[in-house]
C-alpha cells in the first residue's frame, strides 16, 4: 500500500531569514504533508514557517550540463566589487 | 530539464564504444568529485556498486532506527515519573524521525519506501542486531541510552562527512538528536546506582547484559568486514570497526566509573603502551546467531512491525482516498 506522494520540505528557521531546503516526506494531500512537515522537522523549534512542495514539481537544471549552463557567469569577474581598484586612501566607495 | 527525484540514470551498459567512452568520462567526475572530497549528489552519475552499497546501508540503517523503537517503547506506560515518561517518548519519537529522514535519503537513491519496507518485513534487509536483545527491567532504558545510543553516535558522528550528501545531511540531523538521548541514559542510570541498594543492583545488570552487544554493534573485527575497503575507499566509511570499537571502550571506562558501575570484563585495563584500553575477546558467534535471526527477541521485533504496518493500511487508504477526493490541485 502507497505511502503517499514525496514532498520537499521547506523551513524558515527564524525571522528574516530564507526557507531552507531540510529534506522529504511522504503524504497523501498538502495538508497532510505540512503536518507531517511539522512533527519530523519541527521538534526542538527548527522553524516559524514552513513549505511543503510536490517532489515532481520541482524542475532541477541536470549535472551534466554544468559546464555550458553556468559558463557565461564563468568570465566576468568585473560582475564582483574586488575586480576594480582602488586609490589608496578613497574612502566609502 | 527533469524533474528532481527521477531516477538517475543507472550506469549504461551498452556495448557501444560511444556509451563506454561516456561512462568513463562520468566515472572520471565521480573520481574527481570524491578525489576533491566533495559531495556527491542524487542526479550525479555513480558506478552501481556505489549506488547499491549506500541503498543497502541508509536501509539497514533506517530499519535500525524504527525497530530500535520498540525494546524502549515496551516501558514508557511504566516510567518511574512524568519526567522520565516525556523523556522517553521524546527519545521514541526521535528514532522513528530519523528512520524516516533516512528512508528519504535513501530514495534520492531510487530506492521506494514501500519496497524498502516490504524488504525489511520479509527479513531480506538487516537492522541492527543490539535490538534482538530484550529490555527486562526499567534500567535498561538507561542502558540503552548511555551505551547503545553512545555506540550508535561514535558510528554515526564520522558519517557526517560521508561522500554521499543526502545521507552526510541526514546524519547531521540525527547526530544533534542523538546527544540528549545519550544523556538521559546516563542520567537515569546514575540515578539509580545512587539509589537504593536494588536500584544500583538494578543498573548494574543492566550494564552487564548491554555492554558486550553494544562492543559488536561496531560490525565484525576488521580482518572479517566484508564490504570495508571498498566502503572506505568510495568514503562512505571512514574509519574501521576496531578503530571506532576502541573509542567508545575508552570513552566508556571512565563514564563507567563515574556512574559507579563497573564493566562486564575482567581483562578491561589501560593499556601504557598503546595509549588505549584493552578488552577481552568478543563472542562473535553470539552475534552471528542473533544475526542469523537466533536472538532472543528477532521473531518478536519483526512480528510487532509487521502488524503495525497492517494496523496502519486502513489509515493510509483513508488518506489517500481523502486526497483522491479533494482533486489534484490540492494535492
Ligand atoms: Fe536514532
Ligand atoms: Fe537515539
Amino acid at each position: 500500500m502507497s505511502q503517499g506522494q514525496l514532498w520537499e520540505v521547506f523551513v524558515r528557521s527564524r525571522r528574516g531569514l530564507s526557507h531552507t531546503h531540510v529534506g522529504s516526506l511522504h503524504a497523501p494531500d498538502a495538508e497532510m504533508a505540512l503536518r507531517n512537515a511539522r512533527d519530523l522537522y519541527t521538534r526542538r523549534q527548527e522553524g516559524v514557517s514552513i513549505w511543503v512542495v510536490p517532489s515532481t514539481a520541482v524542475t532541477a537544471s541536470s549535472p551534466d550540463e554544468k559546464d555550458p549552463f553556468f559558463a557565461p557567469a564563468g568570465d566576468k569577474p568585473y560582475r564582483h566589487p574586488t575586480f576594480y581598484e582602488v586609490p589608496e586612501g578613497v574612502r566609502n566607495l | 530539464m527533469t524533474a528532481v527525484r527521477e531516477t538517475p540514470p543507472a550506469s549504461r551498459s551498452a556495448p557501444d564504444a560511444g556509451h563506454e567512452a561516456a561512462d568513463a568520462g562520468l566515472e572520471a567526475v565521480f573520481e574527481a568529485t570524491l578525489a576533491a572530497d566533495e559531495r556527491v549528489e542524487p542526479r550525479d552519475w555513480m558506478p552501481d556498486g556505489y549506488r547499491a552499497t549506500l541503498i543497502r546501508q541508509i536501509a539497514q540503517h533506517a530499519h535500525s532506527e524504527i525497530i530500535g523503537m520498540q525494546p524502549e517503547a515496551n516501558w514508557i506506560t511504566r516510567a518511574p515519573s512524568l519526567r522520565r515518561k516525556a523523556i522517553l517518548m521524546a527519545k521514541v519519537q526521535d528514532e522513528a524521525g530519523h528512520g524516516l529522514y533516512l528512508y528519504s535519503a535513501a530514495e534520492t537513491l531510487g530506492a521506494s519506501r514501500d519496497e524498502l519496507l516490504d524488504k525489511l518485513h520479509s527479513g531480506r534487509q538487516r537492522y541492527s542486531s543490539i535490538f534482538n536483545y530484550p529490555t527486562l527491567t526499567w534500567a535498561d532504558v538507561g542502558a540503552i541510552g548511555w551505551l547503545v545510543d553512545g555506540a550508535a553516535i561514535i558510528n554515526q558522528v564520522p558519517l557526517c562527512r560521508c561522500s554521499y550528501g543526502p545521507y552526510a545531511r541526514a546524519m547531521v540531523r540525527i547526530c544533534k538528536e542523538e546527544s540528549f538521548h545519550q544523556r538521559q541514559g546516563f542520567e537515569s542510570l546514575l540515578a539509580l546506582s545512587q539509589g537504593t541498594p536494588e536500584q544500583h543492583a538494578m543498573a548494574q545488570d543492566a550494564v552487564d547484559r548491554w555492554w558486550w552487544p553494544s562492543l559488536m554493534m561496531f560490525g565484525p573485527p576488521d580482518a572479517d568486514s566484508t564490504h570495508s575497503a571498498q566502503s572506505m575507499a568510495w568514503k562512505i566509511k571512514r574509519h574501521s570497526n576496531d578503530e571506532l570499537r576502541q573509542r567508545f571502550v575508552d570513552i566508556c571506562v571512565p563514564q563507567a566509573e563515574a556512574l559507579g558501575l563497573t564493566l562486564p570484563d575482567p581483562e578491561l585495563r589501560w593499556n601504557d603502551e598503546r595509549g588505549h584500553y584493552d578488552y577481552g575477546a568478543i563472542d562473535w558467534d553470539e552475534f552471528q546467531q542473533v544475526l542469523r535471526g537466533n536472538g532472543p527477541c528477532n521473531e518478536q521485533r519483526l512480528t510487532r512491525r509487521r502488524r503495525a504496518h497492517d494496523n496502519g493500511a486502513w489509515v493510509r487508504e483513508a488518506a489517500s482516498a481523502y486526497a483522491a477526493k479533494h482533486g489534484p490541485e490540492e494535492r
